[in-house]
């Protein structure tokens, strides 16, 4: 698995040495980082290239690193039924960046370039329709983002004297309960009670 | 025919029509769950279909980041929950990948059994509510009593007939006892009667032949394009089944056929999913039958799993570990992963961000009614606004899953 894996790397490297910033096969997956400018052209290579046909879409999604200054992964998964092979694309973007539709490509890349701007705030260009996909009408930020909180800014409920929906901001009656249970001894960053001393002395 | 003008019964051909626009649920019983889609009709054809979902969006990856691998497991079983064990399935794969842990193989039996168990759970409720989304009310009371006895032996395996948080990460969570098995080995005996009773009821049925057959056909392209998985691509004629082509748990040494339709419309899928509740029996016996001989624990025993009881009694070790398990939870090493599984529905799959510590950096669903539900605009133009209710039937929609 993993040679065939090599292999195929290594042949769409060899066609396509423009879009291929690199390439690595961990965990039997293969993993190729793209550049955003060639995306189109490469998602259209991989699908009709004879080794590869990479002809169905499985998902679109997207990671936020915020310390990264390129903050956001894209991350494509292909399918190919005929080679019985997958592939998984990786583009990073800033913030502020377009990352180029590939609906023209994969119509079903629609919705999942819905859902990625929804969930993340990441603009696609060329999209024919990008609209939110799961959050409510009128929402606003992007959930997903690490800097967004679990909870949201606003909350619904039926008012009984407005005889409507009234949307509010939050009100906890009781602090989130998000344990850290995390071993002190194995990476958690928080000091411990007394430790702050240590070099002072 | 707008009425801006008055009535001006002369003037026919001048008379302005436009398209009617109305809202197909989302309190629409044939709907599924709760799907609003906003329909622009030409008469009672259907020019545009714009789904709305996300009514049922309960931000599970969201909650995901911020609970750690165990906490998790449950939020599967409420995706898809017609079919839960399935779900959690693809995401103990995802953590045993990363972690490169073995399953025993009885643990990997009884996933087999309840994976098919779970197909048969979904089959027999998509095939039966179709119909009635097609105008045949009996099916489901029957296909319904089965299920009823199926999750039963949810119940009996795991204490609870749907959210059932049994498949764990390492194996399953308890051994099954003696007469589950011989009970399940005798409802597989008498299953087959019932599904020939549904067979007889739906199959030759004038109605329902005519309210399925040439409807919503797919074609090899379409799928490719749409990103189908499942029964949608096996009803088009391509045998294309994880459990075969992309073998996982021990599913390449059991003897079974993956059914394929020739016409891709309604009524081929309908003869798949009949189908394949038959070969999913056909594993399950093979399965009843190993489980006999494949005795042993069903816990990958280490760092993922908690301690045998016996040994909490004795060990100071096993204590430490089995509370540490529950709070802190177990890490899985730095790296992404795709685990997919053949979900009743399709290819369900989860992609894993792990940073090494013991809560996912991000986890994504990939449902497989996400893409269905986004061929629907393709698939149901130029059909009956009857037509809508059938399609949305056959694709097989849970709003769990698709809107997470």
């Amino acid at each position: 698995m993993t040679e065939a894996l090599q292999e195929l790397g290594a042949h769409i490297e060899a066609k396509r040495a423009d879009c291929v910033l690199g390439w690595a096969v961990t965990l039997d997956e293969l993993t190729i980082d793209v550049a955003p400018a060639n995306l189109v052209d490469f998602v259209d290579f991989l699908r009709t290239d004879a080794t590869c046909r990479f002809s169905t879409l499985v998902d679109i999604t997207a990671i936020d690193h915020p310390a990264r200054e390129v903050r956001f992964d894209v991350v494509y998964h292909f399918l190919s039924m005929y080679q019985n092979q997958r592939v998984r694309l990786r583009v990073a973007a800033r913030e502020e960046d377009m990352v180029p539709s590939i609906v023209s490509v994969h119509p079903s890349a629609n919705w999942f370039e819905r859902e990625v701007y929804d969930m993340f705030g990441i603009l696609f260009s060329g999209h024919p329709d990008l609209r939110r996909l799961l959050t409510d009408y009128g929402f606003r930020g992007h959930p997903l983002r690490k800097d967004f909180p679990t909870t949201g800014y606003t909350e619904v409920r039926y008012d009984e004297t407005q005889k409507r929906v009234v949307y509010e901001p939050v009100n906890l009656t009781q602090e989130y309960r998000q344990f850290d249970f995390m071993s002190p001894w194995e990476g958690a960053e928080y000091i411990l009670p007394g430790d702050e001393k240590e070099g002072t002395a | 025919m707008d009425g801006s003008k008055g009535f001006e019964d002369a003037l026919t051909g001048e008379q302005k029509i436009r398209n009617f626009n109305i809202n197909f649920g989302p309190q629409h019983p044939a709907a599924h769950g709760v799907l609003r889609m906003v329909l622009e009709l030409d008469g009672e054809i259907v020019e545009r279909a714009d789904p709305h979902i996300g009514l049922l969006h309960r931000g599970t990856e969201k909650l995901m980041e911020s609970r750690t691998y165990l906490q998790n497991l449950p939020y599967l079983d409420r995706l898809d929950y017609v079919a839960p064990m399935n779900q959690e399935h693809a995401w103990c794969m995802a953590i045993e990948k990363l972690t490169g842990t073995q399953v025993p193989r009885r643990a990997s039996l009884i996933r087999v059994l309840y994976s098919e168990i779970g197909r048969i759970l979904n089959h027999l409720l998509n095939v039966t509510t179709q119909a009635m989304d097609v105008g045949a009310l009996t099916p489901p009371l029957w296909g319904f009593e089965e299920r009823e006895k199926l999750m039963v032996f949810y119940e009996r395996a795991c204490g609870a007939r749907l959210h059932a948080a049994y498949f764990r990460p390492g194996g399953v969570h308890q051994d099954l006892p003696d007469d589950l098995i011989d009970d399940i080995e005798e409802w597989c005996g008498t299953f087959p009667a019932v599904l020939d009773d549904i067979d007889e009821l739906l199959t030759e049925n004038r109605i329902f032949k005519q309210r399925n057959a040439d409807i919503g056909v797919i074609s090899e392209q379409e799928i490719l394009d749409w990103g189908f998985s499942g029964v949608m691509v096996r009803g088009s004629g391509l045998a294309w089944d994880l459990r075969r082509s992309q073998p996982y748990e021990c599913y390449n040494e059991f003897d079974f056929q993956i059914p394929v339709g020739k016409n891709g419309d309604c009524y081929d899928r309908y003869l798949c999913r009949m189908a394949e509740m038959r070969e999913s029996l056909k594993i399950m016996l093979q399965c009843l039958e190993k489980l006999r001989v494949e005795k042993g624990d069903v816990l990958a025993r280490g760092k993922l799993t908690p301690p045998k009881r016996g040994d909490m009694k004795t060990s100071m070790e096993s204590l430490i570990h089995h509370f540490k398990l529950y709070t802190e939870g177990f890490h899985v090493p730095a790296g992404e992963v795709y685990a997919a599984v053949e979900a009743p529905k399709g290819e369900f799959g989860v992609y894993m961000v792990s940073d090494g510590t013991n809560k996912p950096y991000r986890a994504k669903l990939r449902a497989p009614g996400f893409p269905h539900l986004q061929a629907m605009d393709h698939v149901s133009k130029g059909h009956q606004l009857a037509d809508v209710a059938a399609i949305i039937g056959t694709m097989d929609i849970v709003f769990g899953e698709i809107d997470r």
